[in-house]
């Protein structure tokens, strides 16, 4: 680790102005800035801590809104009950410890192809809130480790209208138990919506001729003439981009039906 | 027999309760004053001529007290090879020089080419950043049989080509196994490759090298499995340090799974560089570091061919392997491939010839040599597949196939060169059918069928070689070392006891199993006695720990100082009781007069031999120690036999094993709880080896599998629970103790269960599929599953 400086502002103004600074990056909970600091694969001169403000901390629902501050932590969004798959997919991102440090904003600000959190964004069709504007998710992922958010721009909350029924299956990459595979499905006001995690060069992304195929009729059967391109699949040491487009067609399959 | 603590006890581990608390002594919790750090600046390319190195910036940084390059070992010793082996045509290996820091090339992802010592680690860091390398990138060589080929780039360009060796065993046998393959009925092969894989003890390798101006004495604080070994190697092949100068101590240390046997050049250049800095200095491996400098374990690439007469008769087993010996020959590499693999190839069948042939490879990767049974697993495992596959092939039932091939008298000479002295391999394959309940089977696999999953059952036999091993064979066959073991024991004045060891614990629990056996011997508390090992300044010179050695070789150097000292206390509890010696006789810390009710305590005859008042001081020395060395008359062989059940899920071609039982035959026990503990952790190791490990390097010699983010190690819901057994038991004839060893048969015998249960899990339900290589991941069996 190379030497730098700690900003611990207590609230967005002050943060915002600590990320004027060219050589300062934010940290949300760690859990990818540290280990790449750790190996000197990053140097910044000045980190600003996000995990002492207390307004972008918390969730509460209103209206059918679950609004989720971005330095909430997986373990306590593991914990709400009213938006159940979400919690669900929360309760199973890494560790323990993980889950006590990781946070939400972190999570989507860096935006890992094989993360969890994207897939459950894009899957309800939530809003990424910053300090300085919402933003779609539709509109907010944009490939791998790339978001629409602007340079010193703060994830302060992300809104998930809570869908009338949602399932995230996940298929663990032995070794880092990130996604090899990740399938949300929601069944929501407008419609169905699929999003696909950790088998995409491009990221995450939406499964649209699943969502056409479902939403003329919800049943697992119907992706059975569906098949998804290999082509722009990852392939590595862990899955061929064969077999992960077909994890993409038996997690989708999984999710319909825990849905029912 | 002691109410608690005696032979056959289950008593709680005494040392996990400093390990539990957080209380352990490792080697990175111990600080010098005055300690500097070390940062090996390690090469980022497989194989690279140094054109040169510039470390004048560097210098001038703030901390830096020397930098070190290979120059700087141009007149010491090389990491040396302890074992020489000889091919088929009586030439001694290839062996090539292995510098302590890489000189004039750099061979592997890994090979430490400066050494910056500074006083913090990261100002270490930040100077080794700051050394301008000119680094000439070669081609890398990876794959073993292209490396083999005629054009292909050497490693070492002084030898003569890649092939370290090309052994033949046994060589006489070569033409009647070739003729009895030709002529037989039927012939099974199979192609395998066995795994790479990482060790990753849970401690990383840490060094620290003092020096001691006024003394000229060295000492090295190291995680090694035997600090004895440590010392003999860097003492006298690299650094020319006479032993009376030379301390090494391991003290507590994480895990070793057979990686801290090696002598490093880590080690080495901490040694060296606290006498040339005049300071102590401190290296602590990194978890990324220890991917690329820990030696590697398996990687060997096999053909095994079975010939049976027509009723499946086992006739002949002939094979074909290149084993990865890496980029340099670390300490014991050469001879695992070959004395530990090769005269394991009968197994448990009475396969009349046996011809194995193998040939040892150089290549631009990490050093491999012995990991957690060392080229016991890679003979089992070919040998077990290859059977299962040949039953499949003929139409018998598996475990029919072996019974009908067991060998069942002993002791029984096999055709490549060890003799068993004991087993009763149907006695564990029937403890083995009813513990797993394979009568059971069938409607578990009904159940998961309605599950839609598809279920597998894998069953297998093992042997092992352990209690390594008798010095004078061990010679012929071209170790650099006797493999004996000693003791001392030390009884204090008022009849405590001390006992220093050889043998080193790094987990296996020798300072609760050893006591039990001493206060068995004498009859008294085992809180009296205390195990002292793991330092060459308090221990009679040793050979350490590996190969499930510890009790069967230190235990039994332990039992005859033990008798010694029981000897000379009857001499003096005769003296005391005014009776003869022959009618002495001592139970539960009592010596007894037979035939009469006179008794002197164990604690009044030892307080007699340091305070020797009333004592026979013409005919006895007074004190009460004695040391042992005990070297072994043959290996012992711990045999077994395992049952795997698997569920597939075809739809992902995950593998999740359900139950997994393992009968396994250790001669007598002396603390059950340890060995069920010994026997849990092989067997993870080996689900690990056959599920989730693989260190996997790319065609320039990068190792993808750098990290745990690609390293698959296995994890608790990786394994199921147990059902272990090993209440068959024929004892070993040859050591007192009747012990044969318990640490490395778990990670022996279960890669074959696994595989040979999700083989037959994909048979059952129709694919027409022989064999998956290691790890069975999803991907890999959905893969199989389509073909």
């Amino acid at each position: 680790m190379y030497a730098f400086d700690v900003e611990t502002p207590s609230s967005v103004a002050e943060a915002v102005a600590a990320l004027k600074d060219e050589e300062a990056t934010a940290l949300g909970g760690g859990q990818t800035l540290i280990p790449t600091l750790k190996q000197r694969l990053a140097a910044p001169e000045k980190l600003v801590s996000l995990s002492g403000i207390a307004e972008m901390k918390g969730i509460s629902t209103d209206g059918g809104v679950l609004t989720i501050g971005g330095a909430t932590i997986h373990a306590d969004v593991a914990a709400q009950g009213d938006y159940p798959a979400l919690a669900a997919l929360a309760g199973n991102i890494g560790d323990p410890a993980v889950r006590n440090r990781g946070t939400i904003g972190g999570s989507l600000a860096n935006n890992d192809p094989s993360a969890c959190y994207p897939a459950a964004v894009l899957g309800t069709g939530a809003t990424i809130v910053t300090n300085t504007r919402e933003i779609a998710a539709d509109d907010y992922f944009q490939g791998m480790f790339t978001t629409a958010l602007e340079e010193g721009e703060i994830i302060t909350a992300v809104k998930f209208p809570i869908p009338e029924a949602a399932s995230y299956q996940k298929f663990d990459q032995p070794a880092s138990r990130f996604a090899l595979v990740g399938v949300f499905v929601a069944k929501t006001a407008d419609g169905v919506r699929v999003a696909v995690t950790g088998a995409s060069e491009e990221g995450v992304f939406r499964w649209s001729e699943a969502e056409t195929a479902l939403n003329k009729e919800f049943r697992s059967d119907a992706l059975m003439d569906l098949n998804i391109n290999a082509m722009n699949m990852i392939g590595d040491l862990h899955g061929t981009k064969e077999y992960r487009a077909h994890l993409v067609k038996v997690m989708t399959r999984r999710a319909i039906n825990a849905i029912g | 027999m002691p109410a608690d603590g005696g032979i056959g006890a289950s008593t709680k581990r005494r040392e996990d309760v400093r390990f539990l608390t957080g209380n352990g002594n490792y080697t990175d919790d111990i600080n010098a004053n005055g300690q500097a750090y070390v940062y090996f600046l390690r090469s980022e390319m497989a194989h690279a001529k140094i054109n040169s190195i510039d470390t004048s910036d560097a210098e001038k940084m703030d901390g830096v007290i020397r930098i070190f390059t290979g120059e700087d070992f141009v007149e010491v010793g090389g990491v040396p090879c302890g074992w020489e082996v000889t091919d088929r045509f009586g030439n001694a290996m290839q062996e090539p020089r292995h510098p302590i820091l890489a000189h004039g090339k750099a061979r592997h992802v890994g090979d430490p080419i400066c050494a910056v010592v500074a006083e913090t680690l990261e100002q270490a860091r930040d100077a080794a950043e700051a050394i301008e390398l000119d680094l000439e990138e070669l081609p890398a060589v990876i794959d073993m049989k292209s490396a083999l080929a005629e054009d292909s780039p050497k490693v070492h360009d002084e030898l003569e080509s890649n092939l370290c060796y090309d052994w033949g065993f046994v060589e006489e046998n070569r033409d009647a196994v070739d003729e009895a393959i030709k002529n037989a009925h039927h012939v099974t092969t199979l192609e395998l490759r066995n795994n790479r894989l990482i060790a990753n003890p849970m401690e990383p390798r840490v060094a620290i090298g003092m020096f001691d101006r006024t003394t000229d004495e060295h000492t090295l604080y190291t995680t090694s499995q035997n600090p004895h070994v440590i010392r003999l190697l860097m003492g006298a092949f690299v650094l020319g340090i006479p032993e009376h100068k030379l301390r090494v101590i391991s003290p507590d240390v994480g895990g070793g799974f057979g990686t801290k046997i090696f002598h490093y050049a880590e080690e080495a250049f901490c040694t060296f560089a606290a006498k040339a800095v005049n300071r102590p200095v401190k290296w602590t491996c990194s978890r990324s570091e220890a991917f690329v400098s820990d030696a590697h374990g398996r990687d060997h690439v096999t053909k095994i061919e079975l010939a049976m007469d027509e009723d499946g008769n086992f006739l002949a087993v002939r094979t074909d392997t290149h084993a990865n010996m890496g980029a340099y020959l670390s300490t014991f590499a050469p001879s695992v491939p070959t004395w530990l693999h090769g005269t394991l190839m009968a197994g448990n069948y009475k396969t009349p010839l046996i011809y194995v042939n193998v040939k040892a490879v150089f290549t631009n990767t990490v050093p491999v040599d012995a990991y957690r049974g060392a080229g016991r697993p890679e003979a089992s495992f070919q040998l077990e597949r290859v059977i299962d596959k040949a039953a499949y092939e003929i139409g018998k039932d598996p475990i029919e196939l072996r019974r009908q091939n067991f060998i069942t008298e002993f002791p029984y000479a096999t055709p490549v060169a060890v003799e068993y002295d004991t087993g009763d391999y149907n006695a564990t394959m029937d403890k083995m059918i009813e513990i797993a309940d394979l009568a059971g089977f069938e409607k578990r696999a009904a159940e998961s069928a309605d599950n839609g999953k598809l279920r597998g059952l894998g069953v297998n036999c093992y042997i092992e070689a352990c209690g390594i091993a008798p010095s004078n064979l061990v010679g012929q066959l071209g170790a650099r070392a006797g493999l004996y073991e000693s003791a001392t024991v030390r009884v204090n004045a008022t009849g405590s006891i001390s006992v220093m060891t050889g043998s080193h614990s790094h987990g296996q629990g020798h300072e609760t199993a050893f006591p039990q056996v001493i206060a068995e011997m004498i009859g008294i508390d085992p809180s009296q006695v205390d195990i002292v090992h793991g330092d060459t300044s308090k221990v009679p010179m040793g050979m350490g720990t590996y190969g499930s050695r510890s009790l069967a070789v230190g235990g039994s150097a332990m039992v005859r100082a033990t008798e010694k000292i029981i000897n000379k206390a009857k001499k003096i509890a005769a003296h005391l009781m005014e009776a003869s010696e022959g009618d002495i006789e001592l139970k539960d810390g009592q010596f007894t007069v037979a035939g009469t009710d006179k008794s002197v305590a164990w604690g009044d005859v030892t307080l007699a031999a340091y305070v020797p008042h009333n004592y026979p001081l013409e005919d006895l020395e007074p004190g009460l120690e004695e040391t042992a060395f005990y070297d072994p008359a043959n290996f012992t062989y711990p045999s077994g036999a395992y049952a795997c059940e698997v569920e597939v899920d075809p739809e992902t071609g995950k593998v999740t094993i359900e139950r997994f039982s393992a009968a396994d035959d250790f001669g007598n026990i002396v603390n059950p709880m340890i060995v069920d503990g010994q026997v849990h952790g092989g067997i993870g190791q080996g689900i690990g080896q056959a599920l989730l490990e693989q260190a996997v390097y790319d065609e320039d010699g990068q190792l993808i599998s750098g990290s745990y983010m690609d390293y698959a190690m296995p994890r608790a819901d990786d394994v199921p629970f147990y059902t272990v057994d090993h209440s068959c038991q024929t004892p070993c004839t040859h050591n007192p103790l009747g012990v044969k060893g318990c640490g490395e048969a778990g990670a022996i015998g279960s890669p074959p269960a696994v595989v040979n249960a999700v083989v037959d899990a994909l048979r059952r339900a129709g694919q027409d599929i022989t064999h998956i290589d290691m790890p069975l991941t999803p991907s890999r069996v959905w893969q199989a599953m389509q073909s």
